[in-house]
């Protein structure tokens, strides 16, 4: 406003006490180059920056350790005993820990410790491949569905919805009960085929907010392909979330292996599993509940561990949720 | 607690009457520290900041992003985001020391005694509830005690204050059915809703197009000097800040470098900041040319080198980009399924672009001149009408063709955040166009990475690093230097300089102007601020609702605007009316 100046103009020649006019002394630097770039720090990339920020972290250790150890484990086994999960001597049926059987012997007198430190494999087996299945087939529909959209994503969404109504585990039983031979491979290939839903959603999701963004008509405008495109800017920069769900989900098929196996419809009898020990162990509960801990226990741990090892990466690869 | 809060304010005295000799001040900060507690230690956000400020007063303190001026508006009413806390000196409101006492008194004091008018108003009001039961909250929060029809009578009576019309209806909005500006004058509605002594006004309007601001910053400052409420404004526009305070406070680093009444500070800065801000704010210097001419000085180092740009003589010969009755229908979903109503973005635009100058398309939000560029940029399609670039349209171009003509035309965006790509280094950024061009070999596409980095003023070190550690203004360079790769022809400056602090925008313009006349590039500026215009561009294209309101040269539109509009948005670059006193510019 004109007048304003003007009416202040006017009415006070002399500023009121404490608006008297300051300067304040140059600093000794003086104002340095406008806008001038950082030289002196090392430079630090996105995944560089969550590493930094996942290293501080003491949960990221004590997960990682977790899994560290029960993939060792489960690769090689014959390191950490000397006595075969099969070899069972029903004279000591449910006797108690004796030297060299730490954790004593189940019903069928086969070494605990053994069978559990054996069962580990079957889970990480099913877990990792279960967990690879699913980010191929969720990803590849989900970017397509998100990046290209129209009737293609229509038609990808519901299919994604039909398979998201049916329980991962409910569809397993129904499928793993028609399998007449079921490995490792199987179930993780049951599981994956009802796990990918989230995921797709999950890409989808973040697909689209990320070809949204300026640097994606920046390439267009270079001339870029579409799926140029897709494959050098819009998936990388959608990656973070789907390695977070990832991790989690390592966790979940785990213990859907587990409750498979449990069932009877999972692994079958000749391969060591947690999920199976777990069913045997329990027909003995009442009289020697220990024999169901240890196996539930391995379980639990692994799980545990592949789950706290998602929140970290989470909090690191998610600035918006990370604390300055 | 008085049950009825008086509409004509609590301090009738000040209304009208002469100001008193001996006043106290309202209030007064000393060696205000503010510290920010981080994973790396301790990052002081305010060093020592002096603050005054009399009753019915306007102050504003100035300063770009990062200079402490909002930490410092906020420490007052101790609403210090996340690790924040003063650390050191007073603060006194209203004869009361405000540092460390309880959160109750600070909360009795908030709303009732010092308002506030937030930054966004598109993220400040809660998006479920109706604007008047916001408005009722905030008179409910500070005490009044009326029935509840009074509390909805009051409720239509502060939003009809704050400049709402049919404000019955109004209160039962919500806020996505208001533009930004009612929005804006909800909240200060909110603000100034229970009289306060002080009103913190922190960027109140920088969210807003130009002309919807002047009437906001005018109705404010009738309200206020009304009500005798004193107003503390948080700008980084020294312009509008002259032009709506009577003292200003100019803050850098977290300290004040120098205070003093809005005139003579304009006059005669005195600290080496305030001499830079004063010499390189785009509404000022668009002000400082103006005084230039009327005093009969033709400095050409403050008109750059707008050469004589005759609108007819370019159509003709050599023209880059001409565009002819340019019309984009995008069709709107209606309420039923299927249906669907047809709106108009860009309606009949015609101008033409002649080789090694800037055309600038200005306008408000909504005016069609992003979608109008996207045509130009052959990323849309238009309706009707053409695009030609180098005398070829460029909507039917070849798969081949339009490979080339991405070549020669490059843009650059608005959001210095969004335009590169977080996971890739500034190298891999800058060098994918060569890359994908298929120019040179690996060692001859380096060396024309450094080369282009040394152009925008970056040092080579800044090849290895990401975007996350950049600036916004270096980032924008970075993006200029992308679109400089493959060696344009022309380039398309959607709203470039809009999100940068005004010496950042002024290094920018600087820079944009070196490179025209080194390489000869020719420029599309798009821009809502006519400031900016005067700087860098030769002709101008005004839009309005889609359509061209006036298409001249730059002198012509700033001396002699034709249509009401264009001389709206003049009048509303804030500063306009300064009297700067033919300032020498400082560097």
């Amino acid at each position: 406003m004109p007048e304003n100046i003007d009416v202040t103009g006017a009415r006070r020649d002399q500023p009121r006490r404490g608006q008297e006019h300051f300067v304040a002394p140059v600093d000794e630097g003086g104002l340095g180059a406008v806008d001038a770039v950082s030289t002196t720090q090392a430079p630090k990339s996105l995944w560089g920056d969550a590493w930094a920020h996942m290293r501080g972290n003491v949960l990221f250790w004590v997960a990682g350790a977790v899994i560290a150890l029960v993939v060792v484990v489960a690769v090689a086994p014959g390191l950490f005993t000397s006595i075969g999960p099969r070899a069972c001597d029903l004279s000591q049926s449910l006797s108690g820990p004796a030297a060299g059987h730490p954790f004593g012997f189940d019903f069928q007198g086969c070494d605990i410790y053994s069978r559990t430190v054996y069962g580990a494999r079957a889970s990480v087996v099913v877990g990792v491949l279960a967990t690879a299945m699913v980010v191929v087939i969720g990803t590849i529909v989900g970017a397509i569905a998100g990046y290209f959209g129209g009737w293609f994503d229509t038609l990808l969404s519901r299919l994604t919805d039909i398979f998201f109504a049916v329980p991962l585990v409910l569809a397993a039983i129904v499928i793993m009960s028609l399998m007449s031979t079921r490995t490792s491979f199987t179930v993780a290939l049951v599981l994956s085929l009802f796990g990918w839903p989230q995921i797709a959603r999950i890409t989808r999701g973040t697909v689209m907010s990320v070809k949204n963004n300026e640097f994606v008509t920046a390439a267009r405008s270079l001339g870029m392909g579409r799926v140029g495109i897709l494959l050098r800017h819009v998936l990388p920069n959608s990656t973070a979330p789907i390695i977070v769900y990832a991790t989690v989900a390592l966790g979940t098929f785990i213990v859907a292996e587990a409750t498979l196996s449990y069932l009877g419809i999972g692994l079958p009898p000749s391969i060591v599993s947690w999920g199976g020990d777990i069913s045997k162990a329990q027909n003995s509960i009442r009289v020697a509940p220990e024999i169901l801990f240890y196996p539930a226990g391995g379980l639990a741990l692994t799980v545990l561990g592949f789950i706290m090892m998602g929140d970290v990466v989470r909090d690191a690869l998610d600035p918006k949720a990370r604390k300055r | 607690m008085t049950t009825q809060i008086p509409l004509t304010g609590q301090e009738p005295e000040t209304q009208g009457a002469a100001p008193r000799a001996t006043d106290q001040p309202l209030l007064e900060i000393r060696d205000l520290e503010v510290a920010f507690s981080t994973g790396a230690g301790e990052v002081k956000a305010v060093r020592g900041a002096n603050l005054t400020v009399y009753p019915g007063q306007s102050v504003a303190i100035v300063g770009e992003s990062g200079s402490g001026k909002s930490t410092t508006a906020h420490a007052i009413i101790d609403l210090l985001p996340g690790t924040g806390k003063v650390t050191g000196g007073s603060i006194m409101f209203d004869g009361r020391e405000l540092v460390g006492v309880g959160r109750k008194t600070m909360e009795d004091l908030r709303g009732r005694e010092i308002g506030l008018v937030p930054q966004d108003p598109m993220s400040n009001l809660n998006p479920v509830w109706r604007i008047g039961t916001q408005v009722e909250e905030a008179l409910k929060a500070n005490g009044f005690q009326g029935t509840k029809a009074e509390r909805r009578e009051r409720v239509a009576g502060l939003l009809a204050e704050a400049g709402l019309k049919d404000t019955e209806r109004r209160a039962r909005q919500y806020p996505h059915e208001f533009s930004g500006g009612m929005r804006q004058r909800s909240l200060i509605a909110i603000g100034l809703a229970a009289r306060p002594k002080l009103l913190i006004a922190d960027e109140p309007t920088s969210a807003l197009d130009v002309t919807v601001q002047r009437q906001i910053l005018d109705h404010l400052e009738t309200l206020t000097s009304e009500l005798g409420t004193a107003v503390l404004f948080i700008t980084h526009d020294l312009g509008l800040a002259a032009e709506r305070a009577e003292h200003l406070v100019v803050m850098f680093k977290g300290r004040v470098v120098e205070s003093g009444p809005a005139r003579q500070i304009l006059t005669s800065p005195q600290h080496p900041y305030t001499q830079r801000l004063v010499a390189s704010a785009p509404s000022l210097s668009a002000r400082r040319i103006e005084e230039a001419r009327e005093a009969g000085v033709e400095s050409v180092e403050l008109l750059a080198q707008h050469a004589d740009a005759d609108v007819e003589k370019v159509r003709s010969e050599d023209a880059v980009v001409v565009a002819k009755n340019l019309t984009k229908i995008f069709k709107i979903r209606g309420s039923r399924p299927g249906a669907s109503t047809d709106f108009k973005a860009v309606d009949d635009v015609s101008f033409t672009l002649g080789r090694g100058r800037t055309l600038a398309l200005v306008g408000e939000s909504g005016s069609g001149k992003s979608t109008a560029a996207n045509m130009v940029l052959g990323l849309l399609e238009p309706t009707s009408g053409s695009v030609e670039f180098d005398g070829v349209d460029v909507a039917r171009l070849s798969a081949k063709e339009q490979f080339a003509f991405r070549r020669r035309v490059q843009p650059v965006f608005q959001n210095p955040y969004g335009s590169l790509d977080p996971m890739m280094s500034i190298f891999r950024s800058i060098e994918e166009p060569l890359r994908l061009h298929k120019v040179g070999s690996a060692k001859e596409r380096e060396a024309r990475v450094r080369e282009l980095l040394d152009m925008v003023a970056l040092p080579e070190s800044a090849m290895r690093r990401y975007p996350n550690e950049l600036s916004g203004g270096q980032r924008q360079r970075i993006a200029i230097a992308r679109a400089l790769a493959l060696k344009p022809e022309l380039i398309v400056l959607d709203e470039a300089v809009s999100a940068l602090d005004v010496l950042v925008q002024a290094q920018i313009l600087e820079l944009l102007g070196d490179l025209q006349r080194d390489l000869g590039l020719s420029y599309l500026f798009i821009t809502h601020d006519l400031a900016v215009v005067r700087q860098i561009a030769d002709t101008v294209v005004v839009m309005q609702d889609g359509r061209v309101v006036e298409h001249a040269s730059t002198d012509e539109v700033f001396e002699h605007p034709k249509e009401q509009y264009t001389q709206d948005l003049l009048a509303a670059i804030p500063g306009r009316d300064l009297d700067l006193g033919l300032v020498p510019p400082a560097v």
